[in-house]
């Protein structure tokens, strides 16, 4: 779980930076999208990069989600009678119990967001339009549903970061200290905030029109 | 006061089991929880009926024998309390309180409140101790200890063993009662020779017990009687890491 | 039998009362050697046979309690390689009381340079015992505690350190050398978790069977030889019987015929009593420690006393109102309206008196109708002037834990109103008598820890019970056992007749007391007999106190055996039938214990007998009559006393005083 989030965090950073691109404008944006398609040309094929990326994040995720689903099936099995009373957490940290169900929602917003903006097959402008003018069309103001489901699947991703990213230090038992957890879990919070809103500007700027 | 209690009640480990309500009137705020169970069972008796069985010893919040889960939370909303040191004044006249078992697979019930415990003895068993035989010790200046270390060792190891950490993770893990002893003794020079085997065999028990796995919830630590530090966990999987990496 | 027989004498001296005892013969420790103090253990050591390690697999022991007696001989045993099979009524081994253990354990390491010394532990241990206790015992005791702590830091107990990285130690009950090890609050936490994961590494090694949540309800004696127990599986019900070739008792004291007292709800007597049964002496009954700074009882309901450090005396002023049923809040009582009764009558030591002084003289304002709190059973401790000199800070950081217990348990805030404290029964220093190598007058029963009468004497030093447990289990009873159980080829098969007889006596007061169905739960017979014996056997024994004690309790223990109600039944978890099973056989101890105290004239350590105290109320020994041990033979005709002189070859006996 942890090792994969990991892989998963650094991807979404990546992601993030990359996503900032579309203030520099369309042929910005379109060229760093090309360039993810040929790096290391000409020594390389085209895309070998981007495959071998795709196949790792791939395997992550199923991995990821397969530890999930285990934790989760050990967790019930660890617990057959569930408590009459509401249990009522004591520990603090909303984030914590959104883990769940809040994977499940990003899980699903993987998939459209696949659809939407790599393979066009939900997008207005379909696949052969070029990847800037995918991501104006995705977040017209008359699809602000797309633009709401957007920010509900970065809010899950925030949260899903907040817990997670503190939490694999500690799985891989790298927080022996407690100051050294409360940085990690301030940190966590920062990064997962920042991702956050680096996600979230590109959609909101073109769904208020700033961004054409 | 006037208080309704609704409390599990299972008659053997094969009963199922349901919720029953009982009044209590001239609850005491003075009284402990215990001693409110223990006017309800006086009553229960003299009515005829079965008392509530309930796990309970030393009722001064140190032998970790008592536990239940009261409102949803381990050992009540009291933080850094047993059961038995949780005291009436912190509930109101008119208040509904659920009690119930330590819900775990790997505790099952043996009556009303009552659980078996024993997983933690079994995890204790596959390595939670430094082997040295009665006679075998060294003079006990022969290895200075640092201050920091020795009282690190000391947070760790005033775990009671109560159980209440399994009972409130989400996951039913019990990673904090096992890291607790992995930390003490781990931090020890006396406990460095049977580290990792140590952690390793203490970990791969407690799997074995039928406990969930650790998601970090840190709700553990935050019902724990004692205040065991959440580091313990990190360090059980630290050592736990360094033994199946060899 | 063991036991040399020696002509009576000295008969007639011990008072009246011998309507309610016969005096038998005298008894003696036979096992102890003679020659200089120093060398009798080693002695003793040597002289002892040795059992072939081929043999000690063969061999089966038992071991009842796991606390810190019990649960350091099963590991020792075990790690000897005997066969043990361990029982506790918990449901861990971890759980025994001596986890409740506070202040610290006493070692004579000297690492202080301060002119400690295993003598110097010695002498103190006999003094403090108010000259009570065999020299020879408490030799062996102080010379074993440095193992102890050796042991102890071995198998990882995180004592409290210095930062130089070495032990620390702090002085404790008024020694004036600082030989008490501790590990904050919780040594005896600490100590006990180290017995227990010993004991766990037996149980993993397959050396030891521990059977939690069992109880023993008779012990098995055949052909004159202690040769198992039976035992109520808890959760079942099911009587069983385990044989062996030695038992050993370490079930702990009987504070809780007082039915408040700090120990644990489930600490109980019926081991040692049921043992008493069978023919092993009790030795000392009445002997009874009383701790000054607990927190009183608040109503009723009340279901065990909480002990508080003797420490907060350092800086807390003791006091109550001057008049009768004042009943204004503390704050509103005027300076010049309070007792500040240890400093009056105490002037020189104050409020720092010894326990029983303290404890006494608590009792005598709250007697006088000047106690404070619920029922008028409690004190004023005040920390006002603490706090006014040495600022809340400073206070906090000295007792900021113990405040914080207090708080939690009584809901008031010490820094802004004072305690309110009042004693506590909190260790019996009598026991099962046992001669040096611990062994009972029942040959093959050995009783260690504070389940015997042995090294304390009258009254038992802070940080000492510690000590004693642990000795008896690491170090004593496994050497002395082998010597015994060297000799089992001779012990030859158990009687199946005297198991029949031990189950079905078990059997038969089960069902007696499932079904005398009356009106009485059996705690509130234990709450009945709990007061009479406070009232009358407490802090403070007269002869009139105890004669109507005498008189209660068999009324008491007729009305319950006619009027108790124990529901459900015999099969499964019954904690009703467990706790009237235990109250049954408290029943029977109490008037031992008030029959012990009446025979016992004097006043000595934990004893106070009004009678006997000197001109300025200090407690009288009186040494020409009663430097013995009382050991009490269990009869149907009630109870036979054998006395064993006690002999002063070191240590001069003399008169305390704290004036």
């Amino acid at each position: 779980m942890a090792v994969t989030g990991a892989i998963l965090v650094l991807f979404l950073i990546g992601h993030m930076l990359g996503n900032l691109k579309v203030f520099a404008g369309a042929d910005s944006f379109n060229h760093y999208a090309e360039w993810l398609r040929t790096v290391g040309s000409p020594a390389l094929p085209n895309r070998t990069a981007l495959t071998i990326a795709e196949i790792v994040l791939g395997i992550s995720v199923l991995l990821h989600m397969w530890a999930a689903v285990s934790l989760a099936r050990r967790a019930a099995k660890a617990r057959p009678v569930k408590y009459a009373a509401k249990r009522k957490s004591q520990a603090s940290g909303y984030a914590t119990h959104t883990m769940r169900y809040g994977g499940v929602i990003i899980a699903l917003f993987v998939i459209w967001h696949l659809l939407d903006m790599t393979f066009g097959a939900v997008n207005p402008k379909g696949g052969d339009a070029t990847p800037y003018d995918r991501m104006i069309a995705g977040f017209q103001p008359d699809r602000w549903w797309v633009a709401l489901f957007y920010l509900v699947a970065m809010a899950m991703v925030g949260l899903h970061l907040r817990h997670g990213m503190w939490s694999a230090f500690q799985t891989l038992g790298l927080t022996r200290r407690p100051n050294v957890r409360r940085g990690l879990q301030t940190g966590a919070a920062v990064v997962s905030a920042a991702l956050v809103l680096g996600f979230v500007a590109a959609p909101f700027c073109i769904l208020i029109g700033v961004v054409k | 006061m006037n208080l309704t209690l609704k409390i599990w009640r299972q008659n053997g480990s094969s009963d199922k089991g349901r919720m029953v309500t009982y009044r209590v009137e001239d609850v005491s705020p003075d009284m402990s929880f215990l001693e409110m169970l223990d006017v309800l069972n006086e009553r229960l008796i003299l009515e005829g009926e079965d008392p509530v069985a309930f796990d309970h010893d030393c009722r001064e919040g140190i032998c970790g024998m008592c536990g239940m889960v009261i409102n949803g939370v381990a050992h009540g909303e009291q933080k850094l309390t047993t059961t038995c040191q949780l005291h009436m004044r912190h509930f109101k006249d008119g208040d509904v309180i659920t009690i119930e078992p330590w819900r775990s697979a790997a505790f099952p019930v043996i009556k009303d409140l009552v659980v078996d415990r024993s997983a933690f003895d079994r995890i204790i068993q596959a390595g939670g101790f430094i082997s040295v035989p009665a006679g075998s010790a060294p003079d006990a200046h022969s290895i200075p200890v640092p201050k920091e270390d020795a009282d690190a060792a000391f947070d760790a190891a005033t775990c009671i063993g109560c159980g209440a950490c399994v009972a409130a993770c989400p996951n039913g893990s019990a990673s904090l009662f096992t890291a607790a002893k992995i930390m003490h003794l781990g931090l020890l020079p006396q406990g460095q020779p049977e580290r990792e085997s140590r952690a390793k065999a203490m970990v791969e028990q407690m799997d074995a017990e039928g406990f969930g796995g650790c998601t970090n919830t840190g709700e553990c630590t935050a019902v724990c009687p004692k205040g065991i530090p959440f580091e313990a966990i990190a360090r059980m999987n630290a050592d736990y890491l360094k033994a199946v990496s060899k | 039998m063991k036991i040399r027989r020696r002509p009576q004498e000295n008969q007639g001296a011990a008072s009246a009362a011998t309507e309610y005892y016969r005096v038998g013969e005298p008894i003696r420790d036979t096992k102890a050697p003679d020659g200089p103090i120093e060398e009798r253990w080693d002695k003793r050591r040597f002289q002892a046979k040795l059992v072939n390690p081929v043999n000690k697999r063969k061999l089966t022991i038992i071991v009842v309690g796991t606390g810190l007696a019990g649960g350091s001989a099963a590991a020792t045993l075990g790690e000897l390689g005997y066969k043990v099979k361990s029982f506790c009524y918990q449901d861990s081994p971890r759980r025994a009381h001596s986890i409740a253990a506070q202040g610290g354990i006493n070692a004579a390491k000297n690492y202080r340079g301060d002119g400690d010394s295993v003598y110097r532990l010695f002498y103190d241990t006999v003094k403090g015992g108010d000259y009570r206790a065999r020299e020879s015992n408490v030799y062996r005791l102080a010379q074993v505690s440095v193992n102890i702590i050796d042991q102890a830091v071995a198998q990882g107990v995180p004592f409290a350190r210095e930062y130089g990285g070495l032990l620390d130690t702090r002085s404790f009950g008024g020694t004036q050398v600082s030989r008490t090890f501790y590990a904050r609050g919780q040594t005896g936490q600490q100590l006990l978790l180290g017995a227990y994961q010993a004991l766990e590494r037996q149980v993993a090694a397959g050396n030891v069977e521990v059977h939690t949540r069992h109880e023993m309800l008779e012990l098995i004696v055949s052909g004159g030889r202690a040769r198992g127990i039976v035992v109520r599986d808890m959760v079942t019900g099911e009587i069983e019987t385990h044989l062996a070739d030695a038992v050993v008792l370490a079930s702990g004291g009987y504070g809780n015929v007082f039915y408040l007292s700090t120990n644990a709800k489930g600490c109980n007597t019926t081991a040692i009593w049921r043992a008493h049964k069978k023919g092993a002496y009790f030795g000392n009954p009445c002997y009874t420690q009383i701790h000054p700074t607990c927190i009183p009882q608040s109503g009723d309901h009340q279901s065990k006393l909480t002990l508080m450090s003797e420490s907060l005396r350092n800086d807390g002023r003791v006091w109550v109102p001057k008049r009768k049923g004042d009943n204004r809040a503390p704050g509103d009582i005027p300076e010049d309206e309070r007792d500040y009764y240890l400093e009056r009558i105490y002037p020189s030591f104050g409020n720092l008196v010894p326990r029983d002084i303290a404890s006494r003289a608590a009792k005598n304002v709250c007697d006088e109708g000047r106690g404070v709190g619920p029922g008028g059973l409690g004190v004023y401790l005040d920390f006002a002037d603490a706090i006014k000199r040495m600022g809340r800070e400073a206070v906090e950081k000295k007792y900021g834990n113990l405040f914080e217990m207090y708080e939690r348990i009584t809901g008031e805030n010490p820094y802004e109103v004072p305690m309110r404290i009042y004693p506590a029964v909190h260790y019996t220093m009598g026991g099962l008598w046992v001669d040096y190598d611990l062994q009972s007058t029942i040959p093959g029963l050995f009783v260690i820890g504070e389940a015997n009468f042995s090294d304390h004497g009258a009254n038992r030093l802070g940080a000492s019970a510690l000590m004693q447990g642990l000795a008896d289990g690491y170090f004593v009873l496994p050497t002395t056992i082998g010597d015994y159980l060297a000799g089992a080829g001779s012990f030859g098969p158990v009687d199946e007749a005297d198991v029949a007889e031990a189950r079905k006596s078990v059997q038969d007061r089960i069902e007696k007391l499932l079904s005398v169905n009356g009106n009485r739960t059996a705690d509130s017979f234990h709450r009945e007999l709990g007061r009479i014996m406070w009232d009358n056997c407490g802090m403070e024994r007269t002869e009139a106190s105890l004669r109507k004690a005498l008189e209660r309790i068999p009324e008491l223990r007729e009305e319950f055996w006619n009027n108790v109600k124990v529901p459900g039944d015999a099969e499964g978890l019954n904690q009703a039938l467990e706790r009237a099973g235990r109250v049954a056989d408290f029943l029977e101890l109490a008037e031992l214990m008030c029959i012990d105290a009446l025979h016992r004239t004097e006043s000595c350590g934990g004893h106070f007998r009004a009678e006997s105290q000197d001109a300025d109320g200090e407690a009288l020994r009186d040494d020409e009559n009663f430097a013995y041990v009382a050991a009490w033979e269990w009869t149907p005709d009630g109870p036979v006393l054998h006395k064993e002189e006690l002999k002063y070859e070191y240590v001069k006996m003399t008169q305390r005083s704290y004036k």
